[in-house]
């Protein structure tokens, strides 16, 4: 184990995967000679050449395409689609193409491809560039989506992405991207779809994931009269249903926490999950914490207002657990 | 008072300190702005436009405010030589509720319906079908408005500017397409990012009147703008401007610019457009230094002062973060 910075993570877990397997090629603006925009590719170029870590063109659509024909034709392409939000560019092969090969060809291809994106809420950079569109993503069958909060998930949760068959979103945050942490070297993979129990506890469940999971390790923190259960889903698409459910089914109660907006979110679809299946061991109704209805905002004062702060997860936490059952 | 007349542009003296005006003010407002970010008074990121500002105001100077315009993350100069308030534009790059748009947007989000700034644009590409649309709507309405979209050489791989030019001649709408042509795209040189990197072939080939200028001339930007604009104004159709130009500063400002020597940079210093046409106002329009140093320093003042408005103004207001998600009486 060595403290290592998030973004450092991401290039270690690139460098291993890029000498473990030739197959595995990196593409995208900026990622080759100047080694990223933010440095998560750097020294790529100079350790495995220029025909294996390319710059592109700005041409999300054509980069992400490209990935996905020569993943078809065998390799594991890397692409980076700088910010999450220009994604939006190259929607149609995201979601009309590679997520669909495997099924629309009955087997016959797959598409082992990894997109990977900076998800920079947090960091005031305005309408265009601070969106969570994770649950645009996850609603795509076919595509798989993990998003890495620390370090050592960042890393692990990116080599199972280039190991599996077919394609996943990436999510990164940007605002981790100095943090440190112990990190594994060498071979430490998260399986997709395995969720993390970062905190244990009776009375509560959180879920939550990426750009939130820090702050609601904060207001944990805060919280010294309940005991909460903390859950850092990290694969968003498959979700980790057992874990979750079998820790609701522990504390009776659910608040899922995320940064992306409320209304038609990821968190929905965990609490209709937990509704249906945990009715009997429910003891307050679920609620979802998440950005209000409206774009993510630039001004500072107004993107804290915007993303749930510890304070308003701690208020969250308390108000879930003094709901009463109304005797009937 | 001298009233000789560029042979070219037939530039009179008014047009000349006009044009000396806006890239000033661009120029000013610009290092402003990066001399706040530097400081830590600016949230977020500014990309600046420092050398280019001859494009900006070339090609505005051909245009009425009734004209549109789109631009992108590096549109400040656009958005100030199209007519845009100062004040709030800074108001804007500060976060603060009297910003053009409460603050919610920032520096690469400027709009202004009154000066037809359809809107800078912090997409790649994002901004030029909305020119496009500006133009259709200009068309359709018939009131011989103009529309102008300045995109950087970068853009010109996003398929979408293709689709953009191909629609516009199809259409033959009254828009000119202006490439900003920096010769970078963020830290990648046109020769990685551009299998043909002049652009005016790639427009031409759509069939419409394409023409490659210097764009750190500002007469030689206005000559081909005029022309362009007169054409979209006659019912003749699209035009595309590939205006060459530097960009002095990184491509974000606290980029390391690892990526090429400082000899460059120096040696776009060389080529400043706004030195170069001080040197022309002097020696065709009589313009004294001396009167070049006090328009400076108005435009000085009156950018000081839009930094002092904007530090006084409120901070955006967190109980009008859903306002406008959907539109509202217009304000
Ligand atoms: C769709 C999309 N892809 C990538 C980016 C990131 N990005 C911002 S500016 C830029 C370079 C743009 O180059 P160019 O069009 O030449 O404009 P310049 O910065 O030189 O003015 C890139 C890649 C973006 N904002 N949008
Ligand atoms: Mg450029």
């Amino acid at each position: 184990m060595t403290v290592t910075k998030y973004w450092q993570a991401i290039n270690q877990a690139l460098h291993e995967e890029m000498a473990r397997d030739d197959s595995v090629i990196v593409i995208g603006e900026d990622v080759a000679a100047p080694g990223g925009p933010f440095a998560a590719t750097k020294g790529l170029l100079e350790s495995f050449g220029p025909d294996r870590v390319r710059d592109t063109p700005i041409s999300e659509a054509a980069i992400v395409g490209a990935a996905l024909g020569a993943a078809m034709a065998g390799y594991r392409p890397v692409v980076e689609v700088m910010f999450l939000d220009f994604v939006t560019v190259a929607m149609d092969q995201v979601v009309n193409q590679a997520a669909k090969v495997s099924y629309m060809s009955a087997g016959n291809f797959s598409a082992p491809m990894v997109i990977r994106s900076i998800c920079a809420s947090g960091r005031r950079t305005g309408p265009q560039h601070a969106q969570n569109l994770e649950a645009w993503l996850a609603h795509v069958p076919g595509l798989k989506v993990v998003w890495g909060s620390t370090p050592a998930d960042a890393k692990a949760l990116l080599k199972a992405a280039i190991r599996d068959d077919g394609p996943v979103y990436v999510i990164e945050s940007l605002a981790e991207w100095s943090t440190r942490a112990e990190v594994a070297e060498g071979e430490e993979i998260v399986p997709i779809g395995s969720a993390a129990v970062r905190h244990e506890g009776e009375d509560l469940t959180v879920v939550t994931w990426g750009g939130a999971a820090p702050r609601v390790a904060t207001a944990v923190d805060l919280v010294h009269d309940v005991s909460v259960e903390v859950i850092d889903l990290r694969t968003i698409s498959p979700w980790d249903r057992e874990t979750v459910l079998g820790s609701v089914r522990k504390t009776g109660r659910l608040l899922v926490v995320h940064d992306a907006v409320v209304e038609f979110g990821v968190g929905a679809e965990i609490a209709a999950t937990v509704a249906t299946e945990c009715f009997d061991q429910l003891r307050a109704p679920v609620r979802r914490l998440g950005a209000p209805y409206a774009p993510a905002p630039f001004a500072p004062q107004l993107e804290e207002a915007y993303l749930p702060h510890p304070e308003a997860i701690t208020r969250e936490i308390t108000r879930t657990v003094q709901t009463v059952r109304n005797a009937s | 008072m001298t009233t000789t007349r560029d042979a070219r542009t037939s530039i009179g003296r008014d047009l000349a300190l006009d044009l000396y005006q806006t890239m000033m003010t661009i120029r000013r407002f610009e290092t402003i702005a990066g001399e706040l970010f530097a400081a830590g008074r600016l949230p977020g990121f500014i990309h600046l436009s420092i050398g280019q500002e001859a494009v900006a105001a070339g090609v505005c100077a051909a245009l009425e405010d009734t004209d549109y315009i789109t631009t992108t993350h590096r549109g400040h100069g656009h958005c100030i030589a199209k007519g845009g308030r100062v004040t709030e534009m800074m108001g804007e790059l500060y976060g603060r509720e009297g910003g053009y748009a409460l603050g919610r947007s920032g520096s690469m989000h400027i709009a202004d319906n009154a000066v037809g700034i359809l809107g800078a644009n912090a997409i790649v590409g994002g901004g030029i079908p909305m020119a496009v649309g500006g133009a259709l709507a200009a068309q359709l309405a018939g009131h011989r408005q103009v529309s102008v979209s300045f995109f950087g050489d970068g853009a010109v791989a996003e398929g979408v500017a293709h689709e953009c030019l191909n629609l516009a001649t199809l259409w033959k709408l009254p828009i000119v397409f202006v490439c900003e042509h920096n010769g970078y795209a963020e830290m990648t040189p046109v020769s990685t990012h551009l299998a043909n990197p002049d652009v005016t072939q790639l427009a031409a080939a759509y069939g419409m009147n394409a023409t490659a200028v210097d764009g750190n001339d500002v007469a030689a930007v206005l000559a081909v703008s005029r022309e362009a604009v007169a054409r979209a104004r006659n019912g003749g159709g699209p035009s595309f401007v590939q205006a060459r130009t530097d960009r002095w500063r990184g491509h974000f400002e606290g980029d390391p610019q690892r990526y090429r020597p400082r000899e460059e940079v120096q040696a776009m210093t060389d080529r400043d457009p706004i030195a170069a046409w001080r040197s022309v106002l002097g020696a065709e329009h009589g313009v004294s230094d001396d009167e070049l140093d006090s328009m400076d320093d108005r435009i000085t003042a009156e950018l000081t002062s839009a930094v002092e408005k904007a530090e006084a103004m409120p901070l955006s207001d967190p109980a009008g973060l859903t306002r406008f998600v959907y539109p509202e009486a217009s304000r």
